[in-house]
């Protein structure tokens, strides 16, 4: 099945660009338009603006990273499981198939208990994701199979398991007061202390790993086939898959290790793109990032606005995307094959 | 930790079979449950930490252990003997860390448990009072529970007088605070937001326990919304633009003023952000007992300079004299005044 590639990525441009416009209008500190838009305008031509230096806090160094930092999160969580879609032929399968959460998820609860800093826990959090896919995949390519990415997929499920009971035991063994809240709130996931600073470390590795998913959008079509047939192709599937894996893992840790776990973005944005494009990744791949970024930026504008208390990003994405999951799975079930062969 | 295998065979038999020996003395805890008066009770179960310190400031001799082991820089402001003795677990609280053998293998007169008197812990308090057949009392930590918290333990473990004196003490302090600011109407007192995480963007809401001392003396910005701990986005604080900021997060005090994010905030701005002491015990939060008594001395001071004359660092040595049975010296105090760990 085809569907026209212009109008689906239109259509994908369309939400993020609705959602800029929402998330930087609205908010709870109150910008009007006009405030706004000098702001901005001032900081793009250099000049002072007329705004409140408040205003122009909210706007430059409060709201605006985090507009920034919920698209990138969306984009790169949209893109690795696109990408992880098509390696692992499975519909099903979101970023953190391989352990990427859990292990950033440890990392993180580890800094907690061990009361570092913000960027200590994000350090942690960071590696951890690496650690834990580079474990999977060690662990799957020691163990002799025919079918090298079920073995993965298997080792990646027992390596998530351990290092769900980590976690586990590090928040049982917690200060319940003071971490034990702390860890619960950093596990439901929040871009709520985004700030500028943590941009550059964010941007680094979601640039470089989408990077490489978007140069190899051709050859993900291969790789969606089964494994004798890509071979067959001539396609070195080993070193592709472990290229494939690295990337969509460096932007997987990324963003998990600054907005803590969000789950169901990147497994709903697939089947979304999929629906709106068709399964050609050189297709998808681009649209997911766009619609991936539109979609969280969405969400994480009303997880910050419907409440005085911030709403958890990892509650709202799945309350959000579980219907969209179901209503995707239900209108276009032949999207859900995930091969060009369909 | 062996388990004296006799030991508990005798307790849970005692437990299941005979309906322990008609007792005339028993005491209403805070619960309403009535509780039967241990004979003689030389060794004191705490379930949780609130209930630890709140024996240690009434009896220390009698604490069986710790939660949680006190780390050095706490034991310091304890007894020698009674802040350095062992990690026991804890049967409350989030997370059950106790095993009940090894709580029956210490061989308690009593279980003690202080904090929220809920049905979750009233239930659990009756599960283990007919597990184990060891009296578990359940009082209330909050503030004006205190007082008859302190009673009720005096008549329990046979210290009736030491009980009411400290309940005095205690119903004195709260008494004489809240009166100094019960002049000031509600809405003209300072608003105060309560700031904790590395970044501080984790808060208490309304009718919090973690927000109970500063509800009691100031507004609380987040208390709009009632609830437990919650995290809220920058914006939320900056439209609200707290007075004052206490907090109890050393890396956030030590961060905030040169964040140029944080820096529109009115309390930012008039460096009117005070990180909490927190030596032995945490002054403002946690644990939710009778350590934060002296937290309302701290914040009194912070909040209304005018209305509370006294020298915070004579009423710090009292504090720590009376409920910790030590007296800290000048360098001590600095210590503690300054809220790091």
């Amino acid at each position: 099945m085809t569907r026209a590639f212009l109008p689906g990525l239109t259509v994908a441009l369309g939400v993020l660009a609705l959602g800029l416009l929402v998330a930087f209008t609205v908010g709870r500190y109150p910008v009007s338009l006009t405030e706004l838009v000098d702001v901005l305008l001032a900081r793009l031509t250099g000049r002072p603006s007329g705004a409140p230096a408040a205003v122009e806090n909210v706007v430059l160094l409060v709201r605006g990273p985090r507009v920034i930092a919920a698209v990138m999160v969306g984009a790169a969580l949209a893109v690795a499981g696109t990408a992880f879609q098509g390696l692992f032929r499975n519909p099903l399968v979101s970023p953190d198939i391989l352990g990427a959460s859990s292990g950033a998820a440890l990392g993180a609860v580890l800094g907690i208990y061990f009361t570092l800093g913000v960027i200590g826990i994000e350090v942690l959090a960071f590696a951890g994701g690496l650690i834990a896919v580079a474990a999977v995949y060690v662990i799957g390519s020691l163990l002799q199979s025919r079918d090298p990415i079920l073995v993965l997929v298997l080792t990646g499920v027992v390596v998530g398991a351990l290092l769900g009971a980590g976690v586990g035991l590090v928040k049982y063994l917690a200060d319940p007061y003071n971490q034990l809240p702390a860890m619960t709130f950093w596990l439901l996931g929040s871009l709520a202390a985004t700030t500028v600073s943590d941009l550059v470390p964010l941007t680094v590795p979601i640039v470089l790993g989408t990077a490489v998913l978007v140069a190899l959008r051709w050859r993900l079509n291969v790789m969606s086939l089964p494994e004798d047939e890509a071979r067959a192709l001539g396609v070195a599937t080993g070193p592709l898959r472990i290229a494939i894996v690295t990337a969509a893992t460096l932007v997987t840790s990324a963003s998990v290790a600054t907005s803590g776990i969000i789950g169901w973005v990147g497994l709903v944005v697939p089947h979304l793109a999929r629906a709106l494009v068709g399964p050609d990744f050189p297709r998808l791949i681009p649209t997911a990032a766009v619609l991936g970024g539109g979609y969280l930026l969405l969400i994480d504008t009303l997880a910050r606005t419907a409440a005085p208390v911030e709403i958890p990003l990892g509650i709202l994405t799945a309350v959000i995307g579980t219907p969209f999951l179901h209503l995707a799975a239900g209108r276009h079930a032949a999207d859900l094959v995930v091969s060009t062969r369909s | 930790m062996i388990l004296d295998r006799r030991t508990l065979l005798v307790q849970l038999a005692a437990a299941m079979l005979a309906p322990r020996a008609a007792r005339a003395a028993t005491v209403t805890d805070g619960a309403g449950r009535s509780v039967p008066v241990p004979p003689r009770v030389e060794r004191v179960f705490p379930a949780g930490p609130p209930a630890a310190i709140f024996l240690y400031t009434l009896a220390p001799e009698l604490l069986l252990g710790w939660p949680r082991a006190n780390r050095p820089q706490e034991r310091e402001f304890l007894l020698p003997d009674v802040g350095g003795r062992p990690e026991v677990g804890r049967i409350t609280g989030r997370g059950n860390t106790a095993n009940l053998e090894v709580v029956l293998a210490l061989k308690p007169d009593l279980i003690l448990d202080v904090g929220s008197v809920n049905p979750t812990y009233v239930s659990l308090a009756d599960r283990v009072q007919q597990q184990t057949g060891i009296p578990y009392a359940l009082l209330d930590g909050r503030f004006d529970g205190i007082p008859l918290a302190y009673r009720t333990l005096g008549d329990l473990i046979g210290r009736r007088e030491q009980g009411e004196a400290l309940a005095r003490n205690a119903e004195d302090t709260v008494k004489t605070i809240t009166g100094r600011v019960g002049a000031i109407p509600p809405e003209r007192r300072p608003r105060v937001y309560y700031a904790r995480g590395p970044r501080g963007l984790e808060t208490g809401l309304g009718g919090s326990i973690n927000v109970e001392t500063i509800e009691l003396l100031a507004q609380n910005v987040a208390g709009g919304t009632r609830g437990g701990l919650a995290n809220v986005s920058l914006e939320q604080v900056l439209l609200w633009n707290p007075d004052v900021i206490i907090t109890i997060d050393q890396d956030f005090a030590a961060t905030v003023f040169s964040d140029r994010t944080w820096a529109p905030v009115a309390a930012v701005h008039a460096r009117r952000v005070h990180l909490s002491p927190k030596l032995p015990f945490g002054w403002v939060d946690f644990p939710p007992t009778v350590n934060r008594l002296i937290g309302l001395w701290w914040l009194g001071k912070i909040l209304y300079p005018e209305l509370f004359p006294e020298d915070l660092r004579k009423l710090t040595r009292e504090f720590y004299a009376r409920y910790y049975h030590v007296t800290p010296d000048a360098a001590q105090i600095d210590r503690v005044l300054a809220g790091r760990d």
